[in-house]
């Protein structure tokens, strides 16, 4: 393998979380909520992931929890903004702050250990393909999963009638409730998906991107991911493509550091920070203001009487 | 089951103030819970957490000092929450006028400076902050990117900003190759109040922004705009109020408080430059934001509060072993809490058994 198609592989790697988790936050979106609990949530899935696939020996289990961890953490923060119809900027930024300080805890006793790696899944005759074959078809079943459902999530708020009722209650809740649609059964719902699927994140990073646990270890990619939600303009299309932008120069300034070009490490490792806010801007640049935001975003639902 | 908000009608004061009081009273219930979990005395961590630091004179101090920064950031922060604009970046503000202002503390390093640099120094903070600020208050008014992420996304960067001056061109060159700074002068470092007491002056910067804030929300015009502007946006707008002007002067306020509590921690408290200059307390002070429920002497009440769950938060460490993560987690329950009780004061929710109702 040359080193060209070893940089092509960890930016799959490397893009393949920060997917999984705008996916399920662009669900939640498109239903109206914003949940900016992502980054806690995901914390909780690697912290809870790793915990259990350390204990029982089993990546299965590990992934299992961690979808647990993160679908749990979206309940509270559903019975907060729905329950009690409560500020969603601030309760989303509370969960991140918890989720941040509970997967400390959880994660504290699992300092130090190591996971395997998770074998990749060949398929056979693609993967002989010279590049891309390696690129596309020998990689670990989370990928091939982050894939489908990508197409998953496309197809169903496009072409089923749930998704297209997700999507009236996201664009106006109000009109939405005096059709009868059921908007706070469909946000919970998205508010669950999207925090199994941080969750699921979190435990990609914990299980197969570092294999080990520690601290902070998500290092702003919840946050990312809600950008991207925005830079795809809350298409789950655009989405695999800004996904893949930001993986690879995640992946590009890590090389750039190793290479030591005299430029400060700081500056390598801020790109990707800058990189999110530079991108937000040309998009704003581009189309005046935030296109494709769902109506209600954010905006508290209480039925009129 | 299921159940139906609606909204109350007349609210009264007495309810408003309680709910964050109820609030810290059902998430002292979680963490207890949580102790539980772990296997410890949730009894035994109450002491140490709250009855031990409120009964011994050098813990109150303390509590001052950590409350310092808490109240700063939190009464800037107020600014932009009243205005509904969220600025989550306060960390990184702090971080911006701490190191602005400390360029002047190490360039005068070594010389007979004179009187001038100290407050020259907590100016260059507050500048450092507020332009911090501006930055995302530009990019949403100029071009409509959301403030939320990009303020966020700006803490990161001071962060690495500072990281890359303590560990490259400010590195004392006889530390050892610690990654700091040399320790400042005396002429640059912010003297305690009282002789041999712990607490800096950045206390009374606190106690003046609070007064200070509590006039012009009750008394000027800026005050009433910023009202009209996060609960009316309309209105404000039809009143000739420029929700431009707002965004920028809240963000720059609230940079500008940020950056003077990065600048008095670092001269009044650490006396150096480190990689890290702060336990969270930019994100922190939006719990204490809420928590004091945007009101100035609330807020002063609410950085007391959950000063104590820092200083708490270390003993525990010490003590019983409880790591440090536990308050961070506290410290997001609250918020959520608190959020939680303000519904509930706007709102009564009623069960309606399935089928019955509406």
């Amino acid at each position: 393998m040359t080193t060209f198609e070893a940089i092509l592989l960890t930016i799959v790697t490397a893009s393949t979380p920060l997917l999984i988790a705008a996916l399920g936050e662009l669900v939640a979106e498109r239903s109206g909520v914003l949940n900016l609990g992502v980054e806690g949530m995901m914390a909780m899935g690697a912290a809870c992931s790793f915990a259990a696939a350390v204990t029982f020996d089993s990546t299965l289990l590990g992934v299992a929890a961690g979808m647990l961890a993160g679908a749990l953490m979206a309940a509270l923060f559903a019975l907060v903004v729905l329950g009690f119809a409560a500020n969603q900027v601030g309760s989303g930024l509370a969960l991140t702050i918890f989720g941040l300080g509970l997967s400390g805890l959880i994660g504290a006793p699992f300092v130090g250990a190591r996971r395997d790696p998770v074998a990749p899944v060949d398929i056979p005759g693609l993967s002989d393909i010279p590049v891309i074959g390696r690129l596309f078809f020998e990689q670990d079943l989370f990928v091939y999963a982050s894939i489908a459902l990508t197409i998953l999530v496309a197809i169903y708020l496009t072409r089923t009638r749930s998704g297209l009722t997700l999507r009236s209650i996201g664009e106006n809740h109000t009109s939405a409730n005096a059709l009868g649609m059921p908007v706070w059964r469909v946000r919970f719902w998205a508010i669950l998906f999207g925090g199994a699927c941080a969750g699921l994140a979190g435990a990609y990073l914990a299980l197969v991107y570092t294999r080990f646990w520690s601290p902070g270890m998500t290092a702003g990619r919840g946050w990312i991911a809600l950008a991207l939600v925005v830079f795809a303009a809350w298409r789950p299309g655009w989405l695999l493509v800004g996904a893949y932008i930001f993986g690879a120069a995640t992946v590009l300034q890590l090389h750039a550091q190793a290479a030591q070009f005299g430029v400060p490490s700081q500056l390598l490792s801020a790109v990707p920070y800058l990189a999110t806010i530079i991108a937000l801007l040309l998009l704003s640049l581009r189309h005046g203001r935030a296109i494709g935001a769902p109506g209600s975003l954010g905006a508290p639902f209480v039925p009129d009487r | 089951m299921r159940f139906e908000l609606t909204p109350r009608t007349n609210v009264s004061p007495v309810m408003r103030a309680l709910a964050p009081v109820a609030a810290f009273i059902v998430s002292f219930l979680i963490a207890g819970f949580v102790i539980w979990l772990m296997g410890r005395s949730p009894i035994a961590a109450f002491e140490v957490y709250v009855t031990q630091p409120l009964s011994d004179p050098w813990s109150l101090q303390e509590l001052l000092v950590k409350a310092t920064p808490l109240a700063l950031i939190a009464i800037g922060l107020s600014y932009c929450f009243r205005a509904n604009l969220w600025n989550i970046g306060a960390e990184g503000q702090y971080v911006i006028g701490a190191v602005l202002g400390s360029w002047l503390a190490l360039r005068t390093h070594g010389t007979e400076a004179g009187l001038w640099v100290l407050p020259l120094m907590l100016l260059l903070g507050i500048i450092g902050g507020a332009l911090y600020g501006l930055i995302p208050a530009f990019l949403k008014t100029r071009f409509g990117v959301n403030e939320i992420l990009t303020s966020l996304m700006l803490v990161y960067v001071a962060q690495l900003i500072l990281d890359y001056l303590v560990r490259g061109p400010w590195r004392d060159p006889k530390g050892f190759n610690f990654p700091q700074s040399v320790t400042f002068d005396p002429s640059a470092t912010l003297p305690p109040i009282l002789e041999a007491g712990r607490v800096h002056y950045g206390a009374v910067f606190a106690a003046t922004a609070i007064v200070l804030t509590a006039v012009i929300l009750g008394r000027t015009l800026f005050g009433y705009r910023l009202k009209l502007t996060g609960d009316a946006p309309r209105a404000a707008r039809f009143a000739g109020f420029s929700s431009k002007a707002t965004t920028m002067s809240v963000f720059a306020i609230s940079g500008g408080l940020a950056g003077l509590a990065g600048i008095s921690e670092v001269s009044g408290q650490i006396g150096q430059l480190q990689p890290s200059i702060s336990p969270g307390y930019g994100f922190t002070a939006i719990t204490v934001a809420f928590l004091g429920r945007l009101n100035p002497i609330g807020i002063l009440v609410a950085a007391l509060v959950v000063a104590l769950t820092f200083i708490g938060g270390e003993s525990a460490q010490i003590m019983l072993k409880l790591p440090l993560d536990l308050t961070q987690a506290f410290q997001g329950i609250l918020l959520l809490c608190v959020l939680a009780a303000d519904a509930l004061v706007s709102y009564r929710i009623r069960f309606v058994a399935r089928g019955g109702g509406k």
